[in-house]
């Protein structure tokens, strides 16, 4: 009987667990987590500091889920080294695991830039539930009143915004000029950004923290940053919130290759025929930039869990890909932006925009030798999807290109091929 | 033996009473009265009449057997009802967070922007011929049972 390990239990490993089950209903699986808590939504954990969500509504899998899998659920224990050659993982426990077929999917951790002061007490990472808990007890027993969160990305938009609802001042520091710079060009970015400062967030962009200092009566207490041009701003606590960076630890030292992620193939297979990668972790492949790299999305590491957990069982299934693609629900702006939603200038790409000012609706599209290959929405998403779909299938929209940004812009736009290719009508 | 809602493109006529119907059926009271003139924010339809004249028809879930929405639900609030096999969402859990809209292909996600949630089509669950169907007034949705 096949005996599949998967280290890490968040978006990749519940994808695999579910597709090796599909596949394999009787294989033994070992999961290894070092949490403790159930499988939750990470992305999701702003709505629990705001107070919007409890633990149980974040939960992306009911409590069952290990049992009704059969998986032996090894939580609170870590991983700390592979042996490739005996097929081995020793937990910190000093308990060893063997594995016929190994998934690593240990995720990223938050990167924290090298500066003074990030050991005070009052300085938070935001990418994990725990991470949640702990700001949420902090601000109510400091009463905390003003926070700094350092990076203006997905994660620090999120936390910002939950900040505000519990009616804390927070400043917003941005090393680059824009915010959300990776998900918007300048325009969207400005909208958003508009919408921000209207709930009273004071954003600095083109600086970063140079330092974080301490109170006055007590140096190790955050007391509040020091901007690159020196300007000093108060607060009670500091939110770093750049990035995430591969957590590949584990296969350090091993034979495992990796670039700044792991380097996996089409199966989410490592360059070891047993050891495959998905996640946050792995460098899988972007559809839009046809390459590999590291793309730390929830939905994508679900998928490349899920391709993993096929491959692993024994069905073969190739990875379609992703892109760089969010949506975000926040300051009231839904917000859908895909692939080169933001790319630098470059005769081949074709660019389409409408900015409707008294609805606060923006749309661009990105187009290379007639195929959409970047997007922005924002407040009229909706339909989106259908676009989504034209870039995933790499459809020619030479056809109906003026129709694309126009409002009625629907299914009934696509030419008959088209729909007849997605079965929309008989 | 799942059903599946199929539009027939040549018999629509753009109406748009699926629309209606959708509305009143997903609405508080169920009454086209008190759906359209009292309840606010008006409950959302579920289903869309897509036009581009001479082009007509009508779309809603398409309940995907690979359904991309619920691979991407951000909370486990998109899956699929084993019972049923229908694609379901658990309006409890939704947290609006819109990642199911960015993935379905034809758009069938609606935003229930007042309620921060999104809303679909749940085939009328609790009748036996979901209210676009029943009240297409020239037979342009029909339901078709497949395997699931």
């Amino acid at each position: 009987m096949p005996k599949y390990v998967i280290v890490g239990a968040c978006a990749a490993g519940v994808g695999a667990v579910e597709a090796i089950r599909e596949v394999d209903p009787v294989g033994d699986i070992t999961v290894i987590s070092e949490e403790t808590c159930p499988t939750y939504s990470r992305p999701m954990i702003s709505d629990y500091v705001s107070g919007k969500a409890a633990l149980s509504k974040m939960k992306t899998r009911d409590d069952q889920f290990w049992q009704k899998n059969t998986v032996q659920a090894l939580t609170g224990k870590k991983a700390v080294r592979l042996n490739t050659s005996e097929r081995t993982i020793a937990l910190d426990t000093g308990d060893q695991v063997s594995y016929e077929k190994l998934l690593i999917a240990t995720g990223g951790k938050p990167f924290i830039p090298k500066m003074e002061g990030t050991d005070k007490d009052g300085v938070f990472t935001f990418t994990t539930y725990s991470d949640a808990e702990r700001l949420a007890a902090k601000i109510d027993a400091i009463h905390a009143q003003k926070v700094v969160v350092i990076g203006a990305g997905l994660i620090g938009i999120s936390v910002t915004e939950a900040l505000v609802k519990r009616c804390i001042a927070v400043t917003l520091v941005e090393l680059q000029e824009k915010i959300l710079s990776l998900l918007l060009d300048p325009k969207a970015s400005e909208i958003v950004e508009n919408a921000v400062r209207n709930e009273g967030v004071n954003i600095v962009t083109g600086q970063s923290v140079q330092r974080i200092v301490g109170k006055p009566a007590n140096e190790g207490v955050v007391g509040g940053v020091v901007l690159t041009k020196g300007e000093q701003i108060p607060c009670d606590l500091v939110i770093i919130a750049i990035g995430v960076v591969p957590r590949t630890d584990l296969v350090v030292g091993t034979e495992v290759k990796t670039n700044r992620g792991i380097v996996v193939d089409s199966s989410m297979r490592t360059n070891l025929p047993d050891v495959y990668a998905g996640g946050d972790v792995a460098e899988a492949y972007d559809f839009i930039l046809n390459q590999n790299r590291l793309l730390p999305l929830w939905p994508l590491a679900v998928l490349e869990g899920k391709i993993a957990g096929y491959n692993m069982a024994g069905k073969k299934t190739d990875y379609a890909g992703g892109t760089n693609m969010s949506t975000l629900k926040y300051f009231g702006i839904p917000i859908v932006s895909i692939g080169l939603a933001n790319p630098k200038e470059d005769p081949a790409l074709e660019i389409l925009v409408k900015h409707d000012a008294e609805n606060n609706v923006y749309k661009k599209l990105v187009l290379k030798d007639n195929v959409v290959v970047g997007m922005t929405f924002l407040n009229d998403i909706e339909r989106a999807g259908i676009f989504f779909h034209l870039m995933k299938n790499r459809i020619n929209v030479k056809k109906f290109k003026q129709d694309l940004l126009a409002d009625n812009f629907g299914l009934a736009s696509l030419p008959e091929s088209l729909r007849k290719k997605m079965n929309l009508s008989e | 033996m799942v059903k599946r809602i199929i539009a027939k493109q040549e018999a629509c006529m753009g109406c748009g009473l699926c629309e209606v119907y959708c509305t009143v059926q997903h609405s508080k009271s169920k009454d086209i009265v008190k759906a359209y003139n009292q309840e606010t924010p008006r409950a959302i339809s579920r289903v869309r009449l897509e036009m581009n004249k001479p082009v007509s028809f009508a779309i809603q879930c398409r309940h995907c057997e690979d359904a991309p929405c619920a691979q991407a639900c951000l909370t486990g609030a998109m899956h699929r009802d084993e019972e049923t096999g229908l694609v379901t969402h658990n309006k409890d859990k939704c947290m609006g967070c819109w990642t199911c809209v960015m993935v379905c292909p034809y758009g069938a996600i609606k935003i229930d922007k007042e309620g921060h949630i999104i809303a679909k089509c749940d085939q009328c669950n609790e009748l036996d011929t979901p209210v676009c169907v029943a009240n297409c007034p020239n037979g342009a949705l029909q339901c078709k049972e497949v395997k699931p």
